[in-house]
């Protein structure tokens, strides 16, 4: 019983930590991109004014919108809080470690696609059924880099489970740098800016409404349902940064309550460190066309196939 | 042994834990499906005796899983394929049916042509007719003409399964017979072929080359990703339907080919993983494919057409269907919690750990290497039920018959919603039901965790469906009241923006358009052409229509089978010359054909 006591404590944390956190290192790479652009930009804590301006907003609701388009919001907050759960970030193994592994992660991600995705063509608004079409294109081919980087880590450490994966490594502090690992990193990389809709693959900055990806999706919402689905979009790339350390460099997690801060600030960390790498790439790179997304992400299933082969011949 | 139907014939019957295991899926399917038909075929698809035929059908089913003997198994896989080639004849009076039902008659016979090729080597090799022989003489048939066995069985078995490139029967037949008979044929009857396969691979043949394997792995693949690329390129639903079962043929194989392949490798732990993800995949394909064809079969009675374009906005009009399509939808999309995700992540961590288990990385690289193709499959089988779904179901109706739809009566709503109802149990009771196929199944059992509700993998990977449907409504629920906390806020209903004019049906996104991205990105696989006519008015410039066609061009059907039947027709046509109409020529035939036989009789 203080078993699961213990584990629903440590869930709680985590999931709190993350998603307090989720908006402030969205804050944080808006500022470091400013910077690199030589732009002020925002103050770091605007993504939080900008969630509890919209969160006590009132909505309006389509009239043709269904029950599809009311629910998505809570599903897609769902999916990614329990993905929150399944990663090793503060604490090794993960909350629910005993609950699900990789595979599950890419399941929960596809069941929030799916719902949104749904949610977007309900309004009958043709920016969301465009955004609709094309999140789950660039989905689909997103999906099997991820799958066969996070296969090149699981062939290697035994198994699907994250936990063990990401203690794997802490083990083997040295593979951080074996080429398989160093090409599967950057095949889950490319996957992940594609996901979470950044430079090359989609502009989280833009309404325009022929460019558009994720926002188009979202067009419809407003008020408090905007706010909840921003804020899990910001969760969901937080959730996804954790699944790279996690993957990657998997150091300063906890292994007991005591070094919770000591987690933390290794946590802050990290993800600072992926920040400016991404804000470095997107001030770097331009959108791509959308038919050319394919290519970038064709090379990330190419790097991920390098990795396992890599991983096999070589060992 | 029972005495069969004529004299001198004696049919045998053989019941085992796989035959169990299918005849447990042919009932349980086939008595949901007869409940639809009671509502369902009262306007649709019924004749005098449809009633009796497709009684028949389940009965010849049944036949077939529980044969003991070639002969019996051949006289219910024939009865099954006739049943079946009648029941699609339904509507024969429109042409594109009788074609559709003569493509699969001709690939049928095809297919048991193969079949009966495998039987009568089997047959010669242990001097019997009975299986039960054939298992007990397993291993002394030769290499050479196991293999030929297996690719003869392949053949056969695969064509019934619609496997690729045999597939191409199934889209064309399914479609066109009553919602009911679609159900039984895509959910059921393609998975006697997988049937056959398994008996064939596990049963009649000793361990083979590891290429078995392999060559099933990657028909496998190739099936799941060209069969959902197709169905993303349909806008006719159960069309889509069809071609999504190519798909899930193909993830059934990705599981029966690493089986296979951990089989020669003689891995018996992942035999075991492998064939009950396929196993298991086999149970949840039959349930949520005959749910959705019943849910396509309720749309077109409602609203008169399978056309995605010429529906929307069903949702409002009969939402318990939309609500048992949805649940269907998100299964076969693999998302969790639902049966499908579990069976899918059965067929990811038998591909991953027949991976590690393979010495030589030649063969440890093709199973990985499927996981990618299965990962591509399951996203893309996500935008086609978005696709399905949404432009079906959501939106505004396009159409004047779409917007009178009505809710289907309570047969079609009971039999849908008890499918539905099975999608997600077999889904939180994914534990005791693989553990109750590892049982019925030869192989080994699946590692287990002790009491907890868990699946897991040989090397640590776990899934707890009942936990992740209970996490999901809970934290669904917590992320729309944790706001409220900071205080109420209003909800007003207002007009959907569509750039300052009025939202007309004629602004929703369809189908083809939803589809345009993928259609562009795979582009060299699905070939799509492009058809665009403007008629300008006489003697001016002003436009007086535009028509636009789009479609994709059909490699199979035009590279493989129109080359074959053109070679065909011209051998025929070399052949007629033998055949000039004289009397005389016969008679010199007759002539020449009783010296030849006097020689050999010497």
């Amino acid at each position: 019983m203080t078993d699961a006591l213990t584990t629903a404590g440590l869930a709680l944390v985590q999931l709190v930590v993350l998603i307090a956190i989720a908006p402030g290192v969205n804050g944080f790479i808006k500022r470091s991109k400013a910077i690199l652009q030589g732009r002020h930009g925002p103050p770091l804590l605007q993504p939080y004014f900008d969630l509890f301006k919209l969160l006590r907003k009132d909505a309006v609701v389509s009239e043709h919108a269904s029950v599809v388009f009311r629910w998505a919001p809570a599903v897609y907050a769902a999916a990614f809080a329990i993905a929150a759960l399944l990663l090793p970030v503060l604490w090794a193994p993960a909350p629910l470690a005993r609950w699900g592994d990789a595979l599950v992660l890419v399941g929960l991600f596809a069941l929030a696609r799916f719902a949104l995705a749904l949610a977007g063509l309900d309004t009958g608004s043709a920016f969301g059924g465009m955004g609709s079409s094309r999140e789950v294109a660039v989905a689909a081919l997103a999906e099997p880099a991820i799958l066969l980087s996070l296969f090149a880590v699981a062939w290697r450490s035994g198994g699907t489970d994250l936990s063990g994966m990401s203690a794997w490594l802490q083990t083997h502090g040295a593979t951080v740098l074996a080429p398989s690992q160093l090409l599967a990193a950057g095949a889950l990389m490319i996957a992940v800016i594609a996901e979470t809709g950044r430079v090359p693959a989609d502009n989280p900055d833009t309404h325009l409404e022929l460019t558009m990806i994720h926002e188009g999706m979202l067009l419809e919402y407003s008020g408090r349902p905007l706010g909840i689905l921003i804020w899990a979009s910001l969760l969901k790339q937080t959730v996804l940064f954790a699944l790279l350390i996690a993957l990657f460099f998997p150091f300063g997690v906890a292994s007991s309550a005591m070094e919770f801060p000591l987690a933390l600030g290794a946590m802050a960390l990290k993800l600072g460190a992926l920040g400016l790498v991404m804000s470095l790439i997107e001030s770097s790179s331009a959108k791509l066309r959308i038919l050319k997304v394919p290519e970038l992400l064709g090379a990330a299933s190419a790097l991920a196939v390098l990795a396992l082969v890599a991983e096999v011949v070589v060992g | 042994m029972l005495p069969g139907p004529l004299p001198g014939l004696v049919l045998t019957w053989q019941v085992d834990g796989l035959s169990t295991f299918f005849a447990l899926v042919i009932v349980s399917i086939s008595t949901v499906t007869g409940v639809y038909a009671l509502g369902h075929g009262r306007h649709h698809g019924s004749f005098p005796g449809s009633g009796a035929l497709y009684v028949l059908f389940v009965a010849a089913m049944l036949g077939v899983v529980v044969a003991g003997d070639a002969f019996t198994f051949l006289i219910a896989w024939e009865t099954m394929s006739l049943v079946s080639f009648a029941l699609v004849l339904t509507e024969h009076r429109r042409k594109e049916v009788r074609r559709a039902a003569w493509i699969y008659i001709v690939m049928t016979h095809t297919a048991t042509a193969f079949i009966v090729s495998a039987f009568l080597l089997l047959a010669r090799v242990s001097g019997s007719l009975l299986f039960a022989d054939w298992t007990a003489h397993a291993s002394a048939v030769d290499g050479g003409i196991a293999s030929l066995v297996f690719v003869l069985g392949l053949v056969g078995f695969g064509t019934k399964a619609g496997m690729i490139p045999l597939h191409i029967w199934l889209p064309q037949a399914h479609p066109v017979a009553p919602a009911h008979v679609s159900a039984l044929m895509s959910g059921v009857m393609i998975k006697l072929g997988i049937y056959g396969l398994v008996r064939l691979s596990f049963d009649w043949l000793a361990p083979g080359p590891a290429w078995w394997g392999s060559l099933i792995l990657g028909l496998g693949a190739a099936s799941a990703v060209l069969g959902v690329l197709y169905a993303l390129m349909e806008h006719d639903l159960k069309r889509l339907l069809a071609y999504h079962s190519v798909e899930n043929i193909g993830i059934i194989l990705m599981g029966l080919g690493g089986a296979i392949l951990a089989r020669a490798l003689g891995s018996g732990a992942v035999v075991a993983l492998a064939l009950s993800a396929a196993l298991f995949h086999v149970a949840n394909h039959a349930t949520f494919k005959a749910l959705l064809f019943m849910g396509a079969g309720a749309v077109e009675s409602a609203a008169g057409t399978r056309d995605l374009e010429r529906l929307g906005g069903l949702l409002r009009r009969m939402p318990f269907t939309a609500l048992t399509f949805l649940v269907g939808s998100a299964a076969i999309s693999a998302l969790p919690p639902l049966n499908g995700f579990a069976s899918e992540w059965l067929t990811f961590q038998s591909l991953l750990h027949l991976g590690r288990v393979a010495e030589e990385a030649q063969t440890a690289l093709l199973p990985l290497l499927a996981g990618g193709a299965l990962a591509l499959t399951g996203a893309l089988a996500v935008a086609c039920f978005v696709k399905a779904f949404g432009v079906s179901f959501l939106a505004l109706p396009r159409t004047s018959q779409a917007a009178a739809a009505r809710e289907v009566g309570a047969f079609e709503l009971v039999a849908m919603a008890t499918l539905a109802l099975a999608c997600v149990a077999l889904g939180l009771a994914a534990v005791p039901v693989v553990t109750a196929i590892g049982s019925l199944v030869p192989a080994a059992m699946l590692p287990l965790d002790g009491p907890a509700l868990g699946l897991v993998a040989p090397s640590g990977g776990r899934l707890v469906l009942p936990g992740i449907a209970i996490a999901l409504p809970a934290f669904g629920a917590l992320a729309l009241l944790v706001p409220r906390l900071l205080g109420p806020v209003r909800t007003r209903v207002a007009e959907t923006w569509a750039c300052g004019v009025s939202l007309q049906p004629v602004h929703t996104y369809t189908a083809m358009a939803f589809a345009k991205p993928i259609r562009l990105m795979f582009r060299d696989i699905v070939r799509p052409v492009r058809d665009v006519g403007v008629v300008h008015r006489t003697g001016t410039r002003f436009v007086a229509s535009v028509h636009y066609r789009s479609h994709i061009a059909p490699i199979f059907e035009r590279y493989v089978y129109q080359a074959m039947t053109d070679r065909l027709v011209a051998t025929a046509r070399v052949v007629r010359r033998l055949q000039n109409g004289s009397l005389q020529t016969y008679l010199a035939y007759l002539f020449a054909a009783l010296l030849v036989a006097l020689v050999l009789a010497r």
